[in-house]
């Protein structure tokens, strides 16, 4: 732990925290920007927004925890989002999920190792009139087939290991 | 001269199917054929035909073109926008008589509708105010403001407006409350918390018509005595709430938003709060704890938010699409307002119908129109000319509507008494290869994994009747399970804090109302009638119909399938992962769901 208080680069959340400077309701704003900037929360910066609002870090840790959107661990550079809405689910979406997650090792969900890809389920993303569909970061794909589900991923596969080499 | 309009739909639907590219394109083959003095390009809010997106409709005749692709922009600017002759092959296709329509008006989808809420989604360019205003946007507000606060208030309340939310509570007295209460400072919120999967008319109304439910909100603060307001929305949102922060800034500039409105002494200000991902911040209270940076979790009520909510002060909390409403309230008049819809549910509702139907996208119509009619004449009918066996409406919180009850009047009243209820407005359609315990048990998956936990009818009941399910599913389940379920699930209603609860068996109680035979053959027979449960199905290869080429054998990402060229090829049930891949690629439907293949070696 002790190493990643001396890495971890507190600047650009003291100006976050410097934004939200007596202002009611601050937390959940805060933990967002703080995502936005480092990717995920850091337990360091957990520790810090704990004390810069005066309040105990449980309380903080509570919030992050109860919503879906905060993350605690560090996540992969493209995030797949597989659409599981009742429309998405009555079309398929479960056998997209579960071909893009086994052609990727991760059964259930979660990041690869290597911190190219986070898979994860998401209740609704409101196209339902394309369903089955996806978002990889923020493109969205629509009207999807396993297989064409499987193309789209590969494309950013072929990306990941041309980085890689 | 005026320049000629050219529309493209740019909600979430018709984005997702690459409306920004077709813009791009439209822009840059308009600047080659120096034609940018002449047309406009107009981004527009969600048009509701989300199926034949991207949408792209050319005035002054609104011809509509369908599934647009950047390939077929430069057919549409040379032969239509240059030549003026209309370019047949990308008209709607009615399913039905395969004719070509042009006129989008004409089109049953958008003719058999009636739109209020809707009337200026996909038509006005919603990072505009100017355009709001010019089709009577604010009028409402100045009326109100006119008005005395009493006098507004029961406006809402003679026009019979329900929240929209899903409970249906009567706007109008829900806004008395709220003036009643004694306190120097109250608050109005929004919710466009929408959850619901399967729903999308709040993300619509938001970015399409922005400029709409400020306007409510706005007339809803001067009626209650409010100064201030929050939208609360979904984080998953992103465009909504780019929309609405621009429409708020417009709203400021133009003195529609700020201090003293209309020199009427009126102040009010909102402001935007992004949700951070979770279902039951559509409770009110949940949602008022949310806001201000806690937990989203219920409280008892009373006290009811219009006595105490935010911070402890008076707030006024309705729906997206009920201050959507509002407007048209103020400015047709009440009396004009209560004459459409049913004795107890007036106006119209938005429904997001999806699933397997046609013409999915947006539906606005009257309160108290049939399902049918919503699922025939302007969803155009099922799927594949499939069968049609349910709808499912109200999401986790509502319930299926079974084919023998499809000429029930969509309204409050008439859906609880079916055992669903109206919430939000999602509308699944689904057909014969839907499994229905299947269905119950993904709400339950749903609802389990969103409870927040803090009491435990809907923390240990949902979980214990999800594990019910899920048994069922795999062919597990126990001949008393049906009762078992229904036993729970009334005790989860009665016991449940808030509405999560209260509502979450309702999916699995109104499939075993009306599916009970399905359950029973998952229990008694151990088969799935649709189809869809993966323990109870195997992929078969049918030996008639195989002819060898080897297609599935490449396709199966476990080596389960084997045979030589030009033979009936077979499959390995020890390592087939049951994942489909076979069925996909056949070209010949030569792999189908079957029976599972120990089964039938046992009946052989």
């Amino acid at each position: 732990m002790s190493e990643s208080v001396q890495t971890f680069d507190g600047a650009k959340l003291n100006a976050i925290l410097s934004r939200f400077v007596g202002k009611p309701g601050a937390l959940i704003p805060i933990l967002q920007q703080t995502q936005d900037e480092y990717g995920y929360l850091p337990r360091e910066a957990v520790r810090r927004i704990a004390r810069g609002l005066r309040m105990p870090e449980a309380q903080v840790y509570g919030v992050a925890t109860f919503y879906a959107q905060f993350h605690l661990k560090p996540r992969g550079r493209h995030i797949i989002r597989v659409c599981l809405g009742t429309a998405c689910h009555v079309r398929g979406a479960e056998m997209i999920f579960s071909r893009i997650t086994s052609a990727l090792d991760l059964n259930g969900g979660g990041t690869t190792e290597d911190l190219a890809f986070t898979v994860e389920k998401v209740a609704c993303l409101g196209c339902c009139g394309l369903a089955p569909m996806m978002m990889i970061d923020d493109e969205t794909y629509g009207r999807l087939t396993p297989k064409s589900a499987m193309e789209i991923v590969n494309g950013y596969l072929g990306e990941t290991l041309a980085r890689a080499s | 001269m005026a320049k000629r309009r050219i529309l493209l739909c740019a909600g979430s639907g018709c984005v997702s199917s690459g409306a920004w590219k077709v813009k791009e394109e439209l822009l840059r083959k308009l600047d080659e054929r120096g034609l940018t003095e002449k047309f406009e390009v107009v981004a527009s809010g969600c048009h509701g035909f989300c199926e034949q997106g991207p949408l792209l409709i050319i005035y002054p005749k609104e011809t509509l073109y369908c599934r647009v692709e950047p390939d077929d922009v430069s057919e549409i600017v040379e032969e239509h926008l240059i030549g003026d002759r209309v370019v047949e092959r990308l008209f709607y296709k009615d399913p039905e008589t395969g004719e070509r329509i042009a006129d989008h008006a004409k089109i049953n989808f958008y003719a058999k509708q009636e739109r209020i809420v809707l009337k200026n989604c996909g038509v006005i360019d919603p990072e505009s105010i100017a355009e709001y205003v010019d089709r009577g946007g604010y009028d409402g507000l100045r009326k109100a403001v006119s008005m005395d606060r009493v006098a507004v208030i029961e406006a809402v309340k003679q026009s019979g407006l329900r929240g929209r939310g899903g409970a249906g509570f009567p706007t109008g007295l829900k806004w008395d409350f709220t003036y009643k209460a004694d306190s120097e400072k109250k608050y109005i919120v929004c919710n466009a918390d929408e959850g619901d999967p399967g729903a999308f008319m709040d993300r619509s109304v938001l970015e399409g018509d922005p400029h709409a439910v400020l306007e409510g909100m706005l007339v809803a603060g001067y009626a209650v005595g409010a100064d201030e307001g929050y939208i609360y929305v979904r984080a998953e949102y992103p465009l909504a709430v780019k929309r609405l922060r621009i429409a708020i800034e417009q709203a400021e500039e133009q003195g529609y938003l700020g201090s003293d409105i209309f020199d009427s002494g009126f102040s009010f200000h909102v402001s935007v709060k992004e949700g951070a991902g979770a279902f039951v911040c559509g409770e009110e209270t949940a949602l008022l704890a949310s806001i201000m940076g806690k937990r989203g979790m219920p409280s008892p009520r009373p006290p009811f938010p219009a006595t105490s909510g935010l911070w402890g002060k008076p707030t006024c909390l309705n729906n997206v699409e009920t201050f959507a409403n509002v407007p048209f309230i103020l400015r047709e008049g009440w009396e004009k307002y209560a004459a459409i819809g049913t004795e107890g549910s007036k106006g119209t509702k938005i429904f997001a119908l999806t699933g397997k139907v046609n013409n999915t996208g947006l539906v606005e119509v009257p309160m108290g129109n049939t399902i049918r009619k919503v699922v025939y004449e302007i969803g155009g009918g099922v799927k594949d000319d499939r069968e049609f066996k349910a709808v499912q409406i109200g999401g986790p919180s509502g319930g299926c509507i079974p084919n023998s009850l499809i000429d029930t009047p969509i309204d409050y009243d008439s859906l609880v008494e079916a055992g669903a209820m109206m919430g939000s407005g999602g509308m699944v359609v689904v057909d014969d290869e839907t499994c229905m315990v299947d269905l119950a048990r993904y709400f339950l998956e749903f609802v389990q994994s969103e409870s927040c936990g803090k009491c435990p009818p809907c923390r240990v009941g949902t979980r214990k009747m999800l594990e019910c399910l899920k048994r069922i599913c795999d062919g597990e389940g126990e001949a008393d399970d049906i009762d078992w379920l229904i036993n729970v699930g009334e005790s989860i209603k009665s016991y449940s804090l808030c509405g999560l609860g209260q509502t979450a068996p309702n999916p699995a109680l109104t499939t075993i109302r009306y599916f009970r035979d399905e359950y029973e053959a998952h229990i008694k027979d151990r088969t799935c009638p649709a189809g869809a449960c993966q323990a109870l199905i195997d992929y078969v290869i049918v030996a008639e119909k195989c002819k060898g080429c080897g297609l599935c054998i490449k396709a199966c990402p476990v080596e389960a399938i084997s045979g030589e060229k030009k033979t009936v090829h077979t499959i390995d049930y020890d390592l087939c992962i049951k994942c489909g891949a076979c069925m996909e690629v056949c070209k010949l439907d030569a792999v189908i769901r079957g029976k599972p293949a120990a089964q039938k070696e046992e009946a052989a």
